[in-house]
């Protein structure tokens, strides 16, 4: 691991204060960078230990859950108002990492985490996010776990995090700050797809800082939940997962979020195609058309082509058992 | 802004002892306290939060030592397996783990029990799906698994029927 300085934040002012001297990373649980940073792939001058920022609540403000960017994943799963709120959230942390990586990774980490594409991870093949330009090996020889959606020449690398996909069904908003200024971006325009640019990963800016997670409360939100498929039982990355939300009166679709994960470069939806499923029961016929809509700009591979009907599979068996 | 050279002094609580020690910025957790400390219970297996046989308790929680930079527990109360029993008078865990053959070469064990320790203490996992599921972020090669579900469904029960206090050490909550 390369050397760095180690700074210690006590206010988000101060951090926010190192964290916009250069090549300056912040530390929250570490899960993530601490690896990287042994791999080499991560290699920051300064490290702003911000663990100690009063970051951690969670709060429910009138139509608002509010969830501070420091709150363990742990904590937020076992929170009774997250679980009441918004099933989904909970289901989708629980079924990442394990107990032990749950109770140090923050909610602003997993949003931040990295790829686990193996090209990614090593410094033995080129790769166009680690180093721009270098290449992409995974085109020649892309695996199971690249990705089908979001891709280009690029970069296949698949986004790793169970919780944005929830929050993208949930319509969540993220709260950053930078210097003295405040915004609050949705979680649909966070995640960048690669294009040309694959190490741009977020809308997040140098020196800018994740505070919160604003999930609207609404009672489609309540009905949400999250399934997860993949190579174990627990403690892996998904092949496939899909969030749902669906609110029906008389057997008619009023209102849904379906959200995908382990198949896009960024958690994917497309509202566009959820309109196919308004209106109508959710028979199969409308719910392969809507899956047709939803995957059809998906590219994808002998070894990777399983995700498009693991994805099929999953949103069937989420829409089909939802009361409806 | 606290600017530090890097080496930086860490002041910490190791199985209910004071430490204060001076580490290189870069040394985790668990180097601390396998190569400064001489607490060689904790193993190193993948070094990259794969594996779980680094598990530790820091503030009452358990988590990954190889993941967790030295520096940043100053403050912080840890418990390793030295912390659980003695040879002489092992924790209700250590004993159900040799009697279930909950082991076979013991390189995952400690941080097998550590992660037990916090399976036992919720008391909210009671099924052997739910035990299974808390205890996946630990892996053994050896494929115990099964005695070691075993071991801490015996514990679970016993703690439970003789108060939780029993099985639990105080620094852990």
């Amino acid at each position: 691991m390369r050397s760095f300085e180690f700074l210690q934040a006590h206010s988000v002012e101060e951090a926010l204060a190192l964290l916009a001297l250069p090549s300056t990373k912040a530390l929250a649980g570490g899960t993530t960078l601490v690896d990287l940073m042994k791999l080499g792939v991560e290699a920051p001058a300064r490290l702003v230990d911000i663990q100690a920022l009063p970051l951690t609540e969670i709060a429910v403000t009138g139509e608002t859950l509010r969830i501070g960017a420091l709150a363990s994943n742990s904590a937020v799963a076992a929170d009774p108002s997250v679980r009441r709120l918004c099933p989904a959230l909970c289901d989708a942390l629980l079924s990442g990492a394990s107990g032990q990586i749950r109770n140090a990774a923050t909610m602003g980490g997993n949003l931040l985490q990295r790829t686990r594409c193996p090209f990614f991870r090593s410094h033995d093949w080129p790769c166009n996010k680690r180093e721009p330009g270098s290449g992409c090996p995974a085109h020649e020889g892309a695996d199971a776990h690249h990705a089908v959606l979001g891709t280009s020449d690029a970069c296949l690398a698949v986004h790793p995090s169970d919780l944005a996909v929830a929050l993208l069904a949930l319509d969540a908003e993220i709260g950053i700050r930078a210097g003295h200024a405040a915004r609050q971006v949705s979680l649909a325009a966070f995640y960048r797809l690669p294009g040309e640019t694959p190490h741009l990963e977020t809308i997040i800016g140098a020196g800018e800082l994740i505070t919160h997670i604003d999930v609207p409360i609404t009672p489609l939100a309540a009905t949400s939940r999250y399934l997860k498929l993949r190579g174990r039982a627990s403690y892996e990355f998904a092949s496939a997962s899909v969030a749902t939300a669906l609110h029906c009166e008389n057997g008619r679709v009023v209102e849904l979020a379906v959200a995908l994960g382990g198949l896009g470069t960024v958690p994917w939806r497309d509202r566009q195609a959820e309109t196919l499923l308004i209106g109508g029961p959710l028979s199969e016929a409308v719910i392969n058309r809507f899956c047709d809509a939803l995957l059809a700009p998906a590219r994808a591979s002998a070894a990777n082509a399983y995700k498009l009907a693991l994805a099929r599979g999953a949103i069937r068996r989420m829409l089909e058992s939802a009361s409806c | 802004m606290h600017n530090t050279p890097p080496s930086m002094t860490v002041t910490a609580t190791v199985n209910g002892q004071p430490v204060a020690i001076t580490v290189d910025v870069r040394r985790t957790l668990l180097d601390l306290l396998r190569e400064d400390l001489g607490l060689t219970g904790t193993k190193k297996g993948c070094d990259h939060g794969q594996c779980g046989a680094c598990t530790v308790f820091v503030d009452g929680r358990r988590v990954l030592s190889c993941l967790k930079l030295a520096v940043t527990t100053s403050g912080q109360a840890v418990t390793t397996v030295e912390g659980l029993g003695t040879p002489d008078v092992l924790h209700p865990l250590q004993e159900a783990f040799m009697r279930y053959d909950a082991f076979q070469c013991g390189y995952c064990t400690s941080g097998q029990l550590m992660s037990a320790l916090a399976v036992v203490a919720d008391e909210s996992l009671t099924t052997r799906d739910q035990i299974r599921e808390a205890m996946s972020g630990n892996l053994c090669r050896c494929g115990a698994y099964q005695g070691i579900v075993e071991a801490i469904i015996e514990v679970k029960a016993r703690s439970h029927a003789a108060g939780s206090e029993d099985a639990t050490p105080d620094a852990i909550v």
